[in-house]
């Protein structure tokens, strides 16, 4: 036991510890516009308390060459929650809840290239901020299913309307869900773990 | 009422990678200058060897010895929170530091054999199907 400040150094809590038998992880991204409940989802199905990774964009005056020989750089910095799943005593999941806006995603260099999958969670009160994100991942070839997070005040559309507005393959699950509930939000990763599944039986096939 | 309409895209076929930039000319003068106006916080910490090595958000850091006399604070901090497997990302949370300042102290503590990284499982062509369903199970669980 160490009792010279152990307090006061940072690091997970005991009960947090992996085993360490652990060798490796994998993990999920959860992408969506600001405010459509990336954050509350993470919170809902971790089983730590969601923690914060950030990264700092530095931006040079595009464009502008008086300010040369000046310090004037502006600094933004771009914060991803994520949270942490045990699978088994080798395997942990973790969880990304990621902006939507593809040029804060090479912050993270291979965040979605090693990425079993993606959820897109979607508002239908604004429902084309998710237009981009999905492109992307399709340009990528990122698999990804659609996760619907129903507000009260939002449209309510039939899935059928929202697949076709979207313009879904027909083989992308879309599915409702409640970002703030466990349950819902587990089944909206089992969705995704499930068609990944279809997918890699398909592969194999090939 | 209809909601917006959006238009499929398809996968694009992998950029041929670009020959590395070739160095911005530089008078030597002017950089010994700059350095010793503004040295920054990355090169304080990481030393004046800034190369990355390969870490994912998700590889894990274990511990390899306990923090030797030379140690600098975050160094020692990583150490005492890498007892047992943490991810990058959680390094980087719990030390309240980017991702990218992370990767190089322990970049360089990979190299000093301080910490072992154990690379995390990434998608391929083929998924691995007994992994998706080990974590089937795990998530049924919850």
């Amino acid at each position: 036991m160490d009792f010279n400040g152990s307090d006061t150094i940072p690091g997970p809590r005991a009960e947090d510890h992996l085993p360490q038998s652990t060798t490796a992880a994998a993990k999920i991204v959860i992408v969506g516009g600001f405010g459509v409940g990336k954050t509350t989802m993470v919170g809902s199905v971790s089983e730590i308390k969601p923690l914060t990774t950030e990264e700092t964009m530095t931006q040079a005056g595009i464009g502008v060459d008086d300010n040369y020989g000046s310090e004037t750089k502006t600094a933004t910095t771009v914060a991803m929650d994520f949270g942490r799943i045990r699978i088994t005593d080798e395997v942990v999941l973790y969880l990304f809840g990621t902006p939507g806006q593809e040029r804060f995603w090479f912050l993270w260099e291979g965040l979605f290239e090693g990425a079993l999958g993606a959820v897109v969670l979607v508002d239908t009160r604004r429902l084309e901020v998710s237009f981009e994100v999905m492109g992307r991942l399709e340009e990528r070839g990122v698999p990804f299913v659609v996760a619907v997070n129903t507000f009260p005040d939002g449209p309510r559309y039939p899935l059928d309307d929202l697949r076709s507005a979207l313009d879904l393959a027909p083989e992308i699950p879309i599915v409702e869900c409640d970002a703030r509930r466990r349950a819902s939000s587990r089944d909206v990763l089992m969705t995704l773990m499930r068609f990944l599944h279809a997918l890699a039986l398909s592969n194999g096939l090939a | 009422m209809t909601p917006p309409q959006r238009r499929r895209r398809h996968p694009v076929p992998e950029p041929v990678p670009a020959p590395p930039p070739a160095p911005e000319p530089v008078e030597q003068e002017e950089q010994e200058e700059g350095e010793k106006k503004n040295p920054e916080r990355l090169y304080i910490i990481t030393g004046p060897d800034g190369e990355r090595a390969p870490l994912d958000l998700v590889t894990l850091i274990v511990a390899r010895a306990e923090p030797p006399s030379s140690a600098t604070p975050e160094q020692t901090a990583v150490l005492r929170m890498c007892g047992a497997p943490l991810s990058v990302a959680e390094v980087s949370a719990y030390l309240g530091l980017p991702f990218s300042v992370v990767s190089v102290l322990l970049t360089e503590m990979l190299a000093a054999e301080l910490v072992q990284a154990r690379a995390p499982i990434v998608r391929q062509h083929l998924p691995d199907r007994s992994l998706l369903e080990a974590v089937m199970h795990g998530l049924q669980r919850l």
